[in-house]
């Protein structure tokens, strides 16, 4: 088992295994996407008081629960290349950083779209949305950090432990709108109990929701690629990588 | 074809469809950014093993 956690640890390894799996990840969200995206707006029936509105749902509530998976991931990915010192961990936090923080922004937008038609308003200072919005502030500024240095290696270093620390936002978002007053409403999927939602509804919306997850699994090994490659130049390993 | 119910989205096809269109414009910027940074890191890579090479001759 740990000579599988070692393997993860090596660049030509990551390289390889991210380009071998890319293609199949996004082979995959493509038929989830497909499937979620026909089901949800032309078989799920309307919802008993938002009508066809609430089919804003397959997109928001995929990217919002994107928004802070691909932030665990760019944290656990900074805690592990600081602690065990992987360089492979810096890489693939900074390839996180940009699919999260597009994500973080297809949550704000739509969900924008969707408090106009039902709340009556496209922003207000509610603390999902501005727990939401810090988050986006997060991938902003762990970004920036990195490029702040002129040296790569410390401007991975401030950058990890910016993401790391800024985990804490991340239960901030999810019980939000249980800790406060909000007018967002409450968890639908991801809690204690079953999802509240009838079934012809939520089949569309946990496929749209794989398909998220799927595709951003195919743009971090293509973006992972870049990063190491970026990081190991110099390496002999990358000669044969870069002529095939 | 689609009837025109499907297109309104019962009044709300400002905000329905804006919204998937949103979507599928990340969606297609991440693929297309992801693929334009793995391109350009292998062509700084192969720039820098030109040099290296050149500097050896």
């Amino acid at each position: 088992m740990w000579t599988w956690f070692y393997k993860l640890a090596s660049p030509p390894y990551v390289y390889g295994a991210a380009a071998a799996l890319a293609p199949w990840f996004l082979g995959a969200a493509a038929l989830a996407l497909g499937y979620g995206l026909i089901a949800g707006l032309a078989i799920a029936p309307p919802d008993y008081q938002q009508g066809e509105a609430f089919r804003m749902i397959y997109v928001h509530v995929p990217g919002a629960l994107l928004s802070m998976t691909v932030y665990a991931v760019m944290a656990v990915a900074s805690a592990v290349a600081l602690i065990w010192r992987i360089k492979v961990g810096f890489a693939v936090a900074a390839a996180a950083a940009p699919i999260g923080a597009s994500f973080t922004v297809l949550a704000l937008v739509t969900g924008s779209l969707w408090g106009r038609p039902m709340w009556g308003t496209y922003w207000a200072w509610d603390p999902r949305l501005t727990s939401e919005l810090i988050l986006l502030f997060l991938y902003v500024g762990v970004m920036s950090l990195r490029s702040a240095f002129e040296d790569p290696a410390r401007g991975d270093r401030a950058a990890a432990l910016l993401a790391t620390v800024g985990v804490i936002n991340l239960p901030i978002i999810h019980f939000s709108v249980v800790w406060w007053n909000s007018l967002h409403q409450g968890a639908t999927i991801v809690k204690l109990g079953a999802p509240s939602m009838d079934a012809s509804m939520l089949w569309p919306l946990l496929s749209m929701w794989l398909g998220f997850m799927l595709f951003f699994a195919a743009v971090l090994c293509i973006r992972v690629q870049g990063e190491v490659l970026n990081r190991e130049r110099q390496s002999t390993w990358v000669r044969m990588a870069v002529k095939s | 074809m689609m009837s025109s119910s499907f297109w309104s989205m019962g009044g709300y096809a400002r905000y329905v469809w804006p919204c998937f269109a949103f979507a599928g414009a990340v969606l297609a910027w991440n693929l297309w950014s992801a693929r334009r940074h793995h391109a350009a890191a292998r062509v700084r890579a192969a720039r820098m093993l030109e040099m290296a090479a050149g500097d050896d001759s």
